[in-house]
């Protein structure tokens, strides 16, 4: 039990780490490229790299955090302008090409050496350690010192901890689960308000059963702190209701329009390149947002932030569904929570050392973990390709 | 200017309602190629389009009646589709800064594009239809509105901008869908219709933004002969309301019903005008395209009795004898 225990923690403290919130917000900016706009940009990375150097180089200069922020903006939304003025007058691969390769451009030059003053301000491969620019975040805390366990009242004060009371919560939680899968597909009649009221209630009462399930313990205030956590996840909530607004509205609609088929959308009187153009920067500043979430409790490292990044992003949106407003989010969560247990149960069962059975070192679980998420994927573009929350009624016909 | 820019009920719509009054308009057209109108909506000056060493259209001179029916036949790759783009901005003429000039209500739209084009008040539809698949019917039909405050980022998060004129979008996409009999497909995605049903869609859309002229590109192609009927009904009072018509297509019987006007195009030019019945009776125009025998009822059974056959054969071979006489 303990081991479980052990698993399951490890995946509680990815769920709720803000480098996920982080990737969440850049879905989110994807989402609005890929899934309502059709616009295939794989170079979100960069867009997320440009947003964090801008930040980090800004706050390291001297700039106040504000003007840090607006900054590391600025840059994503040049960016955008700059890749899609040539591209967005084209047909969909060239934006493709043009930003796989500009977002490594982007990296080479982050983690190039031969300028002085460039490297100066980017130190290079190493990149900037998170202490030379978190600061001005902590000090905004007001949660104080000292640790803080999420959730305070937990299972190791009901009936002593015992195995009785976990397994009947997870009972519960999985439940729940089934409980909101028979909502969404409408096998229960609810409609409206209600049917919203009762989705959001029981994914609360989920998340804090899980959270008396598997307690986690963080500190109030230093690098991957509960005021990191607290923040990312509530810029994620805004992030998700601006989402919310701007795909409801007839600008969101108009999206949509674009992806399904641009010429219609011209023979409309509709300026397709300035909607794709918009589109682009608004995606790509959710971009900048995550990216400087995603570097405030590591470093602005140029090879942590590169391709690899932007297919984790795409997996997240497919897997939450591409054009859903939860998707991004969704999606973000079960791939790396996802990961984690894959990570956890094999170097708890398949390392050496640890197990006796045990023939993986160290790397080799990390390695073999992608392995398994990859097949995990697959299965799930062959199964379900709309992804979680998708409508399947939009695959009954070749776009 | 202000005449002009007036919507399509303006000044000349009550006039051209009544058929004789147009009888009497277009009468005063010579039926020949290029011909100059009383008040032309859109003049087209040396326009050619070549793809490679092909010429698609060389139209020399072309000018469309305000508020009239107008339809363009043709055989097939006579260049109607591809005169259609030039005009509405989606291809660019071969001749461009050559001398070709293209006008739609006194503006220039040399260098317009196929946005601005429908923004100006020519709105076309598509041969093959372009239904926005993944959109549902209602939410393409409001995409036809056109201006709405809400389709700019700076007022879409803001609903008070855009509620009302939303809600007033609706009601006549309502009203048009049940005019086009698809209302109740309005919360199905456009994908799932059928050929016939996307024609319409992409019509009832079309009409969204009140444009002043609307170009039908083979409109009843795939459509049910119950539909054609009302669907040729709406045009006529779309007509009757002060819109201009220009559309292709290939069944004659809709276009002797309700164009007041034929233009006939052939390997990319125009070839004959003219009222349905001068134009159908037009010796060249029944060689080049109609055939002797369009006005045939192929469904009828009396053509499977020998009888009539003879009697077709018979026509034949006397025409091709008349023919030969001519030749020789």
């Amino acid at each position: 039990m303990d081991d479980i225990q052990n698993i399951l923690g490890a995946m509680m403290r990815v769920a709720i780490d803000p480098q996920t919130a982080a990737v969440a917000i850049a879905v989110i900016g994807l989402n609005i490229h890929f899934g309502y706009t059709g616009l295939l940009n794989i170079g979100q990375s960069a867009f997320m790299l440009l947003g964090a150097y801008g930040f980090a180089i800004s706050i390291t200069q001297g700039i106040p955090m504000f003007f840090a922020i607006l900054i590391g903006l600025a840059l994503a939304l040049v960016f955008a302008l700059v890749l899609g003025v040539p591209t967005l007058k084209l047909r969909g691969d060239y934006l493709a090409i043009v930003t796989i390769s500009a977002a490594e451009i982007i990296r080479y030059v982050g983690r190039s050496v031969g300028i002085g003053w460039l490297t100066d301000l980017t130190k290079g491969a190493q990149g900037i350690p998170g202490s030379q620019y978190r600061a001005p975040f902590t000090n905004l805390s007001f949660f104080g010192d000292g640790n803080t366990t999420l959730l305070p009242f937990n299972y190791t004060d009901v009936a002593g901890g015992s195995v009785v009371v976990r397994l009947l919560g997870w009972v519960v939680v999985i439940a729940l689960v089934v409980l909101l899968v028979r909502i969404a597909r409408g096998k229960l009649a609810l409609a409206g308000a209600a049917r919203t009221g009762a989705m959001v209630g029981i994914v609360v009462v989920a998340a804090l059963i899980c959270l008396f399930l598997v307690p986690v313990t963080q500190r109030n205030t230093g690098a991957n702190g509960l005021w990191f956590t607290a923040v990312a996840w509530t810029v994620v909530g805004l992030s998700v209701l601006l989402l919310l607004g701007l795909t409801r509205s007839p600008w969101g609609r108009a999206l949509r329009g674009v992806r399904e088929d641009e010429d219609a959308m011209r023979s409309l009187g509709k300026n397709v390149f300035a909607i794709k153009m918009q589109a682009l920067v608004i995606g790509g500043l959710f971009g900048a947002l995550g990216g400087m979430m995603y570097v405030l409790p590591a470093t602005v490292q140029p090879d942590s932030m590169g391709r690899t990044l932007t297919f984790f992003c795409y997996t997240a949106l497919l897997l939450g569904g591409a054009a859903t407003i939860w998707g991004p989010v969704l999606g973000s969560l079960i791939f790396y929570v996802g990961r984690a247990f894959v990570i956890a149960v094999s170097q708890t069962y398949l390392q050496d050392g640890s197990s006796p059975i045990g023939f993986m070192s160290n790397q080799q679980t990390q390695q073999f973990a992608f392995i398994v998420v990859g097949v995990a994927l697959m299965l799930l573009v062959i199964f379900r390709p709309q992804g979680i929350l998708g409508d399947k009624r939009e695959l009954r016909f070749n776009v | 200017m202000s005449e002009t820019s007036t919507p399509p009920t303006g000044s000349t719509g009550g006039a051209l309602a009544d058929p004789a009054e147009r009888r009497r308009l277009m009468s005063t057209v010579t039926p020949e190629p290029g011909a100059a109108k009383a008040d032309s909506i859109l003049k087209v000056d040396k326009i050619t389009r070549q793809f490679g060493g092909i010429t698609a259209v060389d139209v020399e001179h072309l000018e469309v009646q305000r508020g009239i029916i107008t339809a363009l036949i043709g055989p097939n790759g006579a260049g109607k589709t591809t005169f259609f783009n030039l005009i509405t901005g989606f291809d660019k003429p071969t001749s461009a800064g050559h001398g070709a000039h293209w006008e739609f209500d006194g503006r220039s739209l040399n260098r317009t594009s196929a946005s601005s084009v429908a923004r100006s008040g020519m709105v076309r539809t598509f041969q093959l239809t372009k239904s926005l698949s993944r959109m549902t019917v209602m939410e393409n039909m409001m995409l036809g509105a056109q201006g709405q405050a809400g389709e700019s980022l700076a007022k879409a998060l803001f609903r008070p901008f855009w509620a009302s004129e939303e809600k007033q979008i609706e009601q006549k996409a309502l009203e048009l869908l049940e005019r086009f009999k698809l209302h109740e497909k309005r919360t199905d995605f456009a994908g799932s219709l059928s050929g016939g049903q996307r024609k319409l869609l992409e019509m009832a859309r079309a009409l969204m933004s009140d444009p002043k002229m609307i170009m039908l590109d083979e409109p009843m192609a795939g459509v049910n002969p119950a539909l054609t009927q009302s669907l040729l009904g709406h045009i006529q009072s779309l007509r009757d309301e002060g819109m201009t018509v220009l559309f292709v297509e290939h069944d004659m019987h809709v276009v002797r019903h309700i164009s007041d006007w034929v233009v006939v195009m052939a390997e990319g030019r125009v070839v004959a005008e003219g009222a349905a019945d001068s134009v159908m009776s037009n010796p060249a125009v029944i060689d080049a395209y109609l055939g002797a025998h369009h006005d045939t009822d192929l469904g009828d059974d009396e053509l499977l009795e020998d009888s009539t056959m003879e009697r077709l054969e018979h026509e034949v071979a006397e025409e091709q004898a008349e023919r030969e006489e001519g030749k020789s």
